[in-house]
């Protein structure tokens, strides 16, 4: 294709999309709800690995010992937890390190600062490789001699792996459903451009134009469709990323929950976007086309 | 140079649309080609433009087999040819200026190509003043000079012509058959399809004719044989 073909063909897809304005409006904005929808639902799951990753980070089974243990018995007993399957790392943490920690969470508290030590118990904080398999580990945990009580955050982990799920699946069935309407509507778009053109297609078959010549100008068209959709959809993406984020970090219930910065993720979303917009539009025009270009 | 020999074209319907017909046209020549309604005549033209197959026979056209033409090959042969239509089938959002352009990119002109040609030719049809007009300003007559400057600006080797004066008074359609002897004394090899009796009969150059599929005269001078209807 030479320089000046790149040039024709380019004006002649711009000038296709506005010579069917309210169709190519439909198909630029079912484009842009479908990468919306898709980057939304991507991005929840994004947001929910990432708070898994920094609860494994910070995943702790805390494990009570008996009152009765004795300090070497106690040790003895975070060596037979240090053992157990996806365990990763055992600490011991005294009763005088506990009432000491938890002081410390409470400085302005003068009614916390002189705790008697034996209101804590000796524990243990163990660290899991794997958080799906949480209970599993804290089951075991319960079940070891020496041990009387156990927290994990269990229903926490639970809900962000649930939530992960829920994310990727929804994604998924909404990407297929979403990417043959958007592809339907754009090839529904060409075609209304292929039919005003028809007459101009039939004399460039007659006077020997190559089929590729005939096909480059809507599949332009296809593109710059696809790709203004994405480019409107990157931009509304961001801006209710950023309004999403607002919202948890002023919430006093959804704060706990990291938000990863938009900064960070950017780049990722407008290649995904540019290239599913693209594929979006051009795999919309090429199956709008076919009939045409039988010699 | 085109070459059919013993062609024959049934339609998927069953109509025999042609029988037979073996016919030769030389590389300068003009020729007439006449006939009834439905003889065939229209069949021929979509034969040579490689719109149809043929279902028996071997037809040449150019140095292209067009009988067992691969796919890839008909823009190339399409490309040695200039069609001109009854209708003019002239894209009326273009000017006259771009009429042409756009055919000439088509095949992959450049721009400065373009530029060049294109007002060689509107000179040679008469037109160079109206290069900036659209078909809907024209008269019918110069609207069939587009038709006949744009079948000629790819410079084919021959122009097939599909009842051109069709849509035209007798002045013009005199005028436009005269610029087509204009271009063909410049080398073009010219094939006009009309019933136009008159006009076959004053310009003395090869006529055949066609009637229910068959050749049934091919001679130099005035149309002889039956009657040609319109």
């Amino acid at each position: 294709m030479g320089k000046h073909n790149f040039g024709y063909f380019f004006h002649e897809g711009l000038s296709n999309m506005f010579s069917h304005g309210f169709m190519t409006f439909a198909a630029v904005g079912i484009t842009v709800a479908c990468l919306l929808i898709m980057g939304t639902f991507t991005l929840v799951a994004v947001n929910a690995d990432a708070n898994l990753k920094d609860l494994e980070a910070a995943n702790e089974i805390v494990a009570y010992v008996d009152e009765s243990y004795t300090e070497a018995e106690a040790r003895a007993l975070g060596e037979k937890l240090a053992q157990l399957p996806n365990v990763t790392s055992v600490e011991y943490i005294t009763r005088q390190q506990a009432t000491e920690s938890f002081a410390s969470q409470y400085p302005d508290e003068q009614l916390f600062q002189d705790l008697d030590p034996n209101i804590f118990r000796d524990r243990f904080a163990l660290k899991v490789g794997d958080l799906h398999q949480l209970t599993g580990t804290a089951s075991q945990v319960r079940n070891t001699k020496g041990v009387v009580n156990v927290n994990a955050y269990e229903a926490v982990a639970g809900g962000f792996i649930t939530l992960r799920n829920v994310a990727t699946v929804v994604c998924v069935a909404l990407i297929a459903i979403l990417f043959v309407v958007s592809v339907f509507i754009i090839s529904n778009t060409i075609k209304l451009t292929t039919f005003d053109r028809r007459e101009e297609i039939a004399i460039m078959r007659m006077v020997g134009a190559t089929n590729g010549f005939i096909r480059w100008p809507f599949v332009y068209e296809g593109f710059l469709m696809g790709f203004l959709g994405a480019v409107l959809a990157f931009f509304f993406q961001w801006g209710l990323y950023e309004a999403v984020a607002k919202g948890v970090g002023t919430n006093d219930t959804l704060r706990l929950i990291r938000v990863v910065p938009f900064a960070s993720l950017w780049v990722p979303v407008a290649v995904v976007f540019a290239a599913a917009g693209i594929f979006i539009g051009v795999g919309g025009s090429l199956s709008a086309i076919r009939k045409f270009l039988q010699v | 140079m085109i070459r059919l020999k013993d062609v024959e074209m049934e339609y998927d319907n069953g109509t025999r649309a042609i029988q037979g017909i073996t016919l030769s046209i030389e590389d300068g020549e003009f020729v007439f080609l006449v006939g009834p309604s439905g003889s065939g005549k229209s069949t021929i033209i979509k034969l040579l433009t490689g719109e149809v197959e043929p279902s028996a026979g071997r037809i040449m056209i150019n140095g292209f087999s067009v009988s067992n033409i691969r796919d890839r090959q008909i823009p190339m042969m399409r490309r040695t040819l200039g069609v001109i239509f009854q209708d003019f089938r002239l894209i009326e959002k273009k000017t006259v200026y771009d009429n042409l352009a756009f055919v000439m990119r088509a095949v992959g002109a450049k721009n400065k190509e373009i530029r060049e040609r294109i007002p060689y030719v509107l000179e040679l049809v008469d037109l160079a003043e109206k290069a900036n007009r659209y078909p809907t300003e024209l008269s019918g007559g110069e609207q069939q000079r587009v038709a006949i400057a744009r079948a000629l600006v790819n410079n084919p080797a021959t122009i097939i012509a599909d009842e051109p004066t069709g849509n035209l008074d007798p002045e013009r359609s005199l005028e436009l058959m005269s610029l087509l002897v204009k271009i063909n004394e410049l080398g073009t090899t010219v094939v006009v399809v009309t019933h136009e009796k008159s006009l076959v009969d004053r310009f003395g150059k090869r006529v055949v004719t066609i009637d229910a599929g068959h050749v049934i005269n091919d001679g130099v001078g005035r149309y002889v044989g039956g009657h040609i209807h319109g």
